[in-house]
């Protein structure tokens, strides 16, 4: 018997890297904007999401969401009222999304072509850890923190603000009251990721918003 | 928490891998983890001893080689592995980088197979 040493040298999530490749160059042929939200639970994706729906919706844009939690639907339902086609996709346990669930649940959804799309929006299971390490094929990623969540949530989790492609402060209609130290946050995130895109919304005032949705476009250009 | 996926995908990698060498027994796997890569050593060692168990991977050790974070800056030109991941900055010139060189690695580097003579 000997003993023999292998080299591998292969990514451990190298099946998920290659779908999402896959996914990446479909999104890009069918012209469509693809953006995975990510946050902890509670910072108001599912809020933020709605209304950005709706405002693109109203201006005559062609959306359409994915949204992942661990159990439920009201996520999908909450999201359906925008008027926007929604599917959910429940994990299940598992901590965060990954290439093949986007993949089958793209292929199952009757009735929506993200060929006849201008945006799709994947908003990840709750979670600030384990989204990072998981490709969708996204173009954008955007990490969200709310004003009560404390203005060292990037210094926390530098993995997945690091990763991000912009940064979005949720819930600032209730900054003040809060304590919210609006300096300190942006500092912050520029610390981990220096100079990317910030954006201070609120979904019930709708601050915020306008910026947003022009970045989006200016995306999609 | 998702080491038990890690640990899980790992498996099914090795596995694959080591299906070329019939009847090899694997020892030890040996893993390229990068500091920004979101795994922790302890909870992927806790996963390992319960994902192996049945496989053809029973009682092999798992080896983990935490790649520290460098970044090339675009400041002064230099590379620099950084000091903490709370700070963003050139260890040399303190500037902002963003251009990271390595820390996000999460590979299998190797393994090591005691291989039985193939009878002829």
């Amino acid at each position: 018997m000997t003993t023999r040493i292998v080299e591998l040298r292969r990514g451990i999530l190298k099946k998920n890297d290659e779908l999402a490749a896959g996914l990446r160059t479909r999104y890009s042929a069918a012209g469509v904007l693809v953006l995975n939200l990510v946050s902890s639970p509670g910072t108001g994706k599912t809020a933020f999401l709605e209304l950005t729906l709706r405002e693109l919706r109203a201006r005559g844009a062609r959306v359409a969401a994915l949204v992942g939690d661990l159990e439920t639907d009201n996520d999908a339902r909450r999201l359906a009222s925008s008027g926007a086609p929604v599917r959910q996709i429940n994990t299940h346990g598992i901590c965060h999304l990954d290439a093949d669930m986007i993949d089958k649940h793209l292929a199952a959804w009757e009735g929506v072509d993200i060929a006849a799309l201008d945006y799709l929006f994947i908003e990840n299971v709750g979670n600030l850890v384990c989204p990072s390490s998981y490709d969708l094929g996204e173009k954008i990623r955007v990490a969200l923190l709310s004003v009560t969540e404390g203005e060292d949530k990037p210094l926390k989790y530098p993995t997945l603000f690091n990763s991000a492609d912009a940064a979005v402060i949720t819930k600032i209609d209730i900054a003040e009251p809060c304590g919210f130290n609006r300096d300190l946050a942006l500092k912050n995130i520029n610390e981990i990721r220096p100079g990317i895109r910030i954006f201070e919304t609120s979904a019930k005032t709708g601050a915020g918003m306008d910026d947003w949705l022009a970045y989006l476009a200016e995306a999609r250009s | 928490m998702h080491e038990l996926s890690i640990a899980a995908s790992i498996v099914e990698a090795v596995t694959e891998s080591a299906a070329a060498y019939p009847g090899a027994r694997v020892q030890q796997v040996r893993l390229r983890v990068g500091a920004l890569a979101s795994v922790v050593e302890d909870s992927l060692q806790f996963c390992w001893e319960i994902t192996v168990e049945g496989t053809p991977l029973q009682g092999s050790q798992l080896v983990v080689n935490i790649v520290p974070v460098v970044a090339h800056c675009a400041a002064c030109g230099k590379d620099g592995e950084l000091a903490s991941l709370q700070s963003f900055r050139c260890p040399h010139c303190g500037e902002p980088v963003t251009d990271l060189r390595q820390g996000r690695e999460l590979e299998i580097e190797s393994i090591e197979i005691d291989e039985v003579p193939v009878p002829k």
